[in-house]
């Protein structure tokens, strides 16, 4: 029993020396060594034909059409640059997303990253001083004059990371994204409908759709997130486009508990009660949703455009995707872009990765972006395909980005607000939760963000 | 305590001859020089990362910037914060149907299957096995579809005229978690039936027949003779699946995020999405390190109570 006893005391006392023996987590870290924002106008430079380097990259460009256009911007860059070897690491979305705080870190940094917009993410990496403030480049290439505003806002930063939307560029993204309303052509003729053009008229056809016997609206929200993209949309109906991206961007200055959010919850709960999802959309799978509309089952879907690829090789010609319009006539929901290429702040060869954003982005590339099925960010009315549902999805980009408002995904707002977005919702839809409260659950994660940020 | 005692008396024999004092001490150590190796590969794997954990533990830190300490901050919230404190509850929920349901009806089982004398015995021992052998995240996927508005299981109620039953059974705010539950109960089940009917085949048939000729039916051999003889592998049976309960991680991951609402949230669970979703990996350790102190708690309870009634 002794033995016993003094031989865990030995182990115990090793772990302890051990523990104390290791620095406090984080101290091991490379620190950048500050010049990155003080940077002279001389030091950075565009051209870049006679470096000879290789770059990292670390993408999650994996999926078919991704991955054919950024293999093929690759491979135009090397030929452009024989002196750059693109040493390419790819990794699907939630495998990049758990890996590159570590790598961000390590000694051995990539030189280009992409990192997902929100504060969780890019928000985190620029506090850290991990990546590297883009305006002088954004000035040498016109990056300013490349991108709106709406769009630039979405990877842009305070220095210290607390501000959302305004100060340093950390990032450019090559695709867009939006979210609005897919429709099964078919089904509307059978019910008599035109396309809805406006909340009112959706409404309607919804009604419409249930008096018929039609599933109206198909929603899969077992993994919480998907109806933050029906409340999204529906809130941009109510609330001042200003006030949903300060929300969304989890700035100072507005409010959830206001009688316009109420309202727009209030919407969304009356769908619930008037009957017009599929039955228990929180037990049901987002792909099962879509696939439900593809199959035949319902008349409507809010979702966003990443499915339309898939929906046409399902249902062809019988889709259609639209925006609807707010009482004035514009066209605002939610959107935003896919993730940006950000350069980290302990990049060797910062010119060549300023130059390898700026090709991946350039005009040029945006046609291969389209060719490939992606939805480019720029230039997008004008690279429409000719017919099907990809045409009214790249319009309705082009319209919401040039002359709408495209609003921010609302969980970008704080590092919790996900979770709390989607279990309100959740909470909402199962009638657990009135709209007040959903109101006021979203107040308190803002509210204590903003104030510990402030 | 028998063998080391033994060993003393070893070593005081050989004191007797005593000329070469150096000996004995050098025969003690041999054996650790044995262990070294394993032990310090043990080290680096397993009590240098847990050692690390406790460490993060008391910090409060993101995964990028300079950590701050905090001491014992993070274990107050562990026992404060009410999502934390529901998501142990439903681990301990998790306990019933992943251990205590599958041991009661594995002892039945087996019992059914011992006394019977089943034909193809084999058979039935490798389809009940089966669910240990397939991968969680593979399990989970199944019974997501098998739950699912219009799955399997909706389908079967309404076929036999029980509408009233059927439901979207993982986004149910009742039914979620006995849902995901019995996942678990089907996944032991096996293991635990396999592991009871090992046990019952060492029981000599002597002592049934010796119940049957004191006029004992099947349920008083099964309280009197079967029950007594595999407490062992009941303990081995509980421990096993305690712990697969209180680790929960891949079936919730898949099957329901933590949802609907909060309603399926799990220790485990919270230490991924802490760390890597929230960026508050020093939180995340705290859960992770009371997770562990509680799976040793109760499984030290677990065996203790098992020994006393073994002897």
């Amino acid at each position: 029993m002794t033995r016993t006893t003094s031989r865990w005391r030995g182990a115990i006392g090793v772990a302890a020396v051990l523990g104390l023996a290791a620095c406090a987590p984080g101290s091991g870290s490379v620190e950048p060594d500050g010049t990155d924002d003080t940077a002279g106008a001389g030091e950075i430079s565009t051209d870049i034909s006679d470096v000879q380097t290789t770059l990292t990259v670390w993408d999650q460009e994996v999926r078919g059409g991704q991955n054919e256009q950024i293999e093929r911007l690759n491979e135009a860059f090397e030929e452009q640059y024989p002196g750059v070897t693109i040493d390419r690491v790819s990794q699907s979305f939630e495998d990049l997303a758990t890996t590159l705080r570590l790598a961000l870190t390590d000694d051995e940094a990539p030189d280009v990253v992409q990192a997902n917009n929100g504060r969780g993410t890019m928000g985190a990496f620029v506090e850290a001083d991990q990546l590297l403030p883009l305006n002088e480049y954004a000035e040498a290439y016109g990056w300013y004059e490349r991108y709106p505003a709406s769009v630039l806002q979405y990877s842009t930063y305070s220095e210290d990371g607390a501000v959302f939307g305004e100060g340093n560029l950390y990032g450019l993204p090559q695709v867009g994204e939006v979210v609005g309303v897919f429709y099964s052509r078919s089904k509307l003729d059978e019910l008599g409908l035109e396309v809805p053009t406006t909340w009112a008229e959706l409404d309607a056809a919804l009604a419409a759709a249930k008096a018929a016997g039609q599933t109206p609206l198909q929603l899969g929200n077992i993994e919480a997130w998907p109806a933050g993209h029906v409340f999204g949309p529906l809130q941009a109906e109510y609330t001042d486009p200003a006030d949903i991206t300060a929300l969304g961007l989890g700035n100072e200055g507005a409010s959830w508990t206001t009688p316009e959010n109420e309202a727009a919850a209030a919407h969304l709960a009356g769908w619930v009660e008037q009957g017009y999802f599929n039955e228990g959309p929180n037990g049901t799978d987002y792909d099962a949703a879509w696939q439900a509309l593809a199959a035949g089952d319902g008349v409507f879907l809010i979702g966003g455009s990443w499915l339309a690829a898939d929906l046409e090789d399902a249902m062809g010609e019988d889709v259609g995707f639209f925006v609807p319009a707010t009482d004035d006539g514009t066209l605002a929901t939610t959107g935003g872009t896919g993730l940006p290429f950000a350069v980290t702040a302990d990049t060797d060869v910062p010119d060549v990765a300023a130059a390898y954003v700026d090709f991946i982005t350039s005009d040029e590339a945006m046609e291969i972006i389209a060719e490939t099925g992606n939805l480019p960010v720029n230039r997008t009315g004008e690279l429409a395909p000719d017919g099907g549902v990809q045409k009214d999805v790249f319009e309705a980009f082009g319209e919401v980005t040039t002359s709408g408002a495209l609003l921010p995904y609302l969980d970008y707002a704080t590092p919790t607000m996900g979770d709390t977005l989607g279990q309100s919702l959740q909470n909402l839809i199962a009638g657990q939760m009135t709209p007040a409260e959903l109101t006021e659950a979203l107040e308190a994660d803002y509210g204590q963000f903003v104030g510990a940020a402030g | 305590m028998a063998s080391s005692s033994a060993l003393r008396a070893d070593a005081g024999l050989r004191g007797d001859v005593g000329r070469r004092p150096a000996a004995p001490v050098r025969r003690r150590l041999v054996p650790y020089g044995f262990l070294l190796p394993a032990f310090a590969f043990y080290a680096a794997f397993m009590l240098v990362p847990i050692a690390r954990a406790v460490q993060l533990s008391v910090y409060e830190w993101d995964g990028l910037t300079l950590g701050t300490f905090v001491g014992l901050r993070n274990y107050v919230a562990v026992f404060t914060d009410p999502a934390l404190r529901e998501a142990f509850v439903h681990a301990l929920v998790l306990i019933f149907f992943f251990s205590a349901l599958p041991v009661a009806l594995g002892l039945v089982l087996a019992a059914v299957l011992h006394r019977g004398r089943v034909r193809g015995l084999p058979f039935f021992r490798t389809v009940v096995f089966l669910p240990q052998v397939v991968a969680m995240v593979v399990v989970a996927v199944a019974w997501r579809q098998i739950y699912a508005p219009d799955g399997s299981l909706n389908q079967a109620l309404r076929a036999v005229g029980l509408d009233a039953l059927a439901r979207p059974w993982l986004g149910d705010y009742t039914w979620s978690l006995p849902a995901v539950g019995f996942v678990g109960t089907w996944a032991s089940l096996g293991l635990v039936t396999v592991l009871l009917l090992a046990g019952m085949s060492r029981v000599p048939s002597e002592l049934y027949e010796a119940a049957r000729l004191d006029g004992a039916g099947g349920v008083r051999e099964f309280f009197a003779i079967t029950l007594p003889a595999v407490r062992g592998e009941v303990t081995v049976a509980l421990t096993l699946t305690i712990i697969a309960a209180l680790k929960t991680f891949d079936l919730v991951y898949v099957t329901t995020g933590g949802g609907p609402g909060t309603s399926t949230t799990v220790p485990s669970y919270e230490v991924y999405r802490r760390a890597f979703e929230l960026g508050q990996v020093g939180m995340a350790a705290a859960v992770g390190i009371t997770l562990m102190v509680l799976i040793f708690g109760i499984n030290l309870v677990v065996n203790r109570v098992g020994d006393r009634s073994t002897t």
